[in-house]
């Protein structure tokens, strides 16, 4: 489906959304927007071939989980269009970055606004850690490192079965941190399975801070090329950057693209914060409020007004 | 009640600086798990091993090798499900000193299916050489740290983090369950959050004229099984239990099991997670969502004595809210 907004725009909207949104609820995951705004944008409105969404607009309410007696569950994995055998398939694999997430499926005009005003309610389907309920989610990823193996596993059936559309898994660099990465590479590696590939935010940071303070990962480039994958690397902010790193050949071998990212881009007031960046909150009235004027000017949209609280 | 916030973080400092052989191990969760600040003023003893469970397990045995007593600090359901293999091997079999300080049991994450652990206790308890410890109060987090810390082999932990209201003024000791109400009618079993849920339930059957007995469990491996059977003879139409958990393998199973060895025939109603995942949401919701609540435990008791009670959501008052601005992250995770 072609949007016929640029990605430059939608990556701002969903800037925009994420800080309108952290502003009222009392802080948020925003420096996720601000690393992977321009990395989603990509991937919804260029990179991938993906239908048109089958889902409500406005997402339905939780339907409970899966089980034999719920015969209507269904994930919301219908947000990224139809599954048909030339669409491609996306998982986000850190699944904390939901809220960033929706907002790009309403910049892309696949969820409406309200989506938003849903997120992490009692009852609602647009879970704060996104489930596999949760709009533009097939596969449950809260528990970080799972990601790409199943993609893997979807990519070689789908391989298997003469499809053409590919899988692309979105991750986060914290991710390389669980063993389970490691294995997902080496297997679809020795199992030729190119019509993986990824696409992760490598922002060095983590819950604790920098990645570096918390357990160091080294050159994650070379260790990804030693356990057989295609590596580019990439300024995740830069989208024709991103563009060319898609097209690197990897014949045979899964594609991971680096997008060397900003946990700050686009809202430079968030330095203050460094290296306490995973969950932005505030501590008093006055801190949200100085925040609200900064990042709204930073972002060329008027504060959100707050309700007194 | 008094809420007290973040019992954890000063028990922990507290014991941990007077045991140099206690290490503090975290899993990229260290203000998540109220270690953040022992690890700036301790720095020396405190390890950060990454978001890698798996290696943090076997790392933790190797350092019980050495003579260590580390505590393994994450989300209840990071410290089994993806390393339970390693908590196997390298922990509970050769009993190391280990103490798995689970936080966020069951329910209390709004993280959903990937953050809550709901077969936590079933899973520990079937472990030989584990102890399994549950803390329902500001109390028992305190004493917990030294409680689980006096074991002479494996630990794992239900720890309650943030704002947590005190219920008992006795300290946790392992073994010994709590009996908060001796009646005669039914006898109510109830761990970790929903002691809470059970003693609003109470004030509301008493006024009814419903004898409620009430037990209190800290201590879920070993389980006391004789003064189970011992409570629920002494009451006329049954016992309930209430957790916050799968109501398979968790205090209904081990209640259950209790009885039939004794060949007590008492009907027995296990409140709980009936054979399903939860999914994210607030607490309060969650507890009525999938019946953990006061309410559910009324209900539950008028079907045992086959009387209805009168009692409605508005006589057991308002359920308790976490003030939501507050730093201790009602929400978050
Ligand atoms: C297996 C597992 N361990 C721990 C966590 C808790 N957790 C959530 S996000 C995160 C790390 C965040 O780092 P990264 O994935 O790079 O995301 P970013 O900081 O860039 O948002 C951790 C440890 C988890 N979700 N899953």
């Amino acid at each position: 489906m072609r949007n016929s907004r640029s990605t430059e725009d939608i990556a701002l909207g969903i800037r925009r959304r994420v800080f309108e949104h952290a502003m009222r609820n009392n802080g948020g995951y925003l420096s996720q927007a601000c690393s992977a705004a321009e990395q989603l944008a990509f991937l919804y409105n260029e990179a991938l071939n993906l239908g048109p969404s089958t889902m409500p607009m406005v997402p339905e309410p939780f339907g409970g989980v899966p089980s034999a007696e719920n015969r209507d569950y269904r994930t919301g994995a219908g947000y990224n269009g139809p599954f048909d055998a030339v669409h491609d398939r996306l998982f986000i694999a850190p699944a904390h970055y939901a809220l960033v997430a929706y907002a790009c499926l309403i910049e892309t005009g696949r969820m409406a606004a309200e989506g938003l005003e849903m997120f992490n309610r009692d009852g609602s389907s647009v879970e704060m850690i996104g489930a596999e309920h949760s709009p533009g989610m097939e596969v449950h990823n809260g528990t970080l490192g799972i990601g790409l193996s199943t993609g893997a596993g979807l990519a070689y059936g789908r391989k298997r079965r003469g499809e053409t559309g590919e899988v692309c898994v979105f991750m986060s660099d914290g991710e390389v941190q669980e063993g389970q990465t490691w294995e997902a590479v080496q297997a679809a590696a020795h199992h030729r399975i190119d019509n993986l590939w990824a696409l992760m935010d490598v922002n060095r940071q983590q819950c604790d801070g920098a990645m570096d303070s918390v357990m160091e990962v080294g050159d994650i480039a070379t260790k990804f090329r030693d356990f057989g994958a295609v590596v580019a690397e990439v300024d995740a902010h830069d989208l024709d950057a991103l563009r060319e790193a898609r097209t690197t050949p990897h014949e045979g071998r899964p594609l991971i693209v680096l997008a060397h990212s900003s946990p700050t881009q686009g809202m430079d007031f968030l330095m203050r914060r460094f290296p306490r960046l995973h969950y932005v909150r505030f501590k008093t009235a006055e801190e949200r409020a100085e925040m609200n004027e900064a990042i709204a000017a930073e972002l060329g949209i008027p504060p959100v007004e707050l309700e007194a609280h | 009640m008094e809420m007290v916030n973040r019992p954890y973080a000063a028990a922990f400092e507290a014991h941990a600086v007077a045991n140099p052989d206690v290490l503090c191990l975290s899993a990229d969760l260290t203000s998540s798990c109220e270690i953040d600040g022992f690890r700036d003023r301790h720095p020396e003893q405190f390890l950060s091993l990454g978001m890698a469970e798996q290696n943090m397990l076997s790392f933790a045995g190797g350092l019980g090798l050495a003579g260590y007593r580390p505590f393994l600090h994450s989300f209840g359901v990071f410290l089994y499900r993806r390393p339970y293999d390693q908590l196997m091997a390298s922990i509970a079999y050769p009993r190391r000193k280990v103490r798995l300080m689970g936080f966020l049991p069951g329910v209390t994450t709004p993280g959903g299916m990937t953050h809550q652990a709901i077969e936590d206790l079933s899973v520990m308890r079937t472990i030989p050489n584990m102890t399994v410890l549950e803390s329902g109060d500001a109390t028992e987090v305190e004493s917990i740290v030294a409680a689980a810390d006096s074991v002479d082999g494996p630990v794992y932990c239900r720890v309650l983090r943030g704002s947590v209201p005190r219920l008992f003024d006795t300290p946790l000791e392992i073994g010994r369950m709590r009996v908060l109400s001796e009646g005669r009618d039914v006898l109510v079993v109830t761990a970790g959050i929903t002691t809470e849920e059970a003693i609003r339930a109470r004030g509301a059957l008493d006024a009814a004229g419903v004898s409620v007995r009430h037990l209190h469990l800290n201590t879920l491996k070993p389980f006391d099984a004789a003064q189970i059977v011992d409570h629920a003879s002494s009451v006329r139409h049954g016992v309930v239990t209430l957790e916050n958990h799968l109501v398979t393998g968790g205090i209904g199973s081990m209640v259950a099991e209790a009885l039939a060895e004794a060949g007590l025939g008492r009907r027995l109603i296990r409140l709980g997670l009936q054979d399903s995942y939860a999914h994210g949401g607030s607490r309060p919701y969650l507890m009525k969502y999938y019946g953990m609540d006061a309410l559910t435990l009324v209900r539950a008791i008028e079907r045992l004595t086959g009387e209805e009670s009168g009692i409605d959501e508005d006589a057991l008052g308002a359920v308790r809210l976490d003030a939501v601005h507050s730093a201790v992250k009602a929400e978050a995770l």
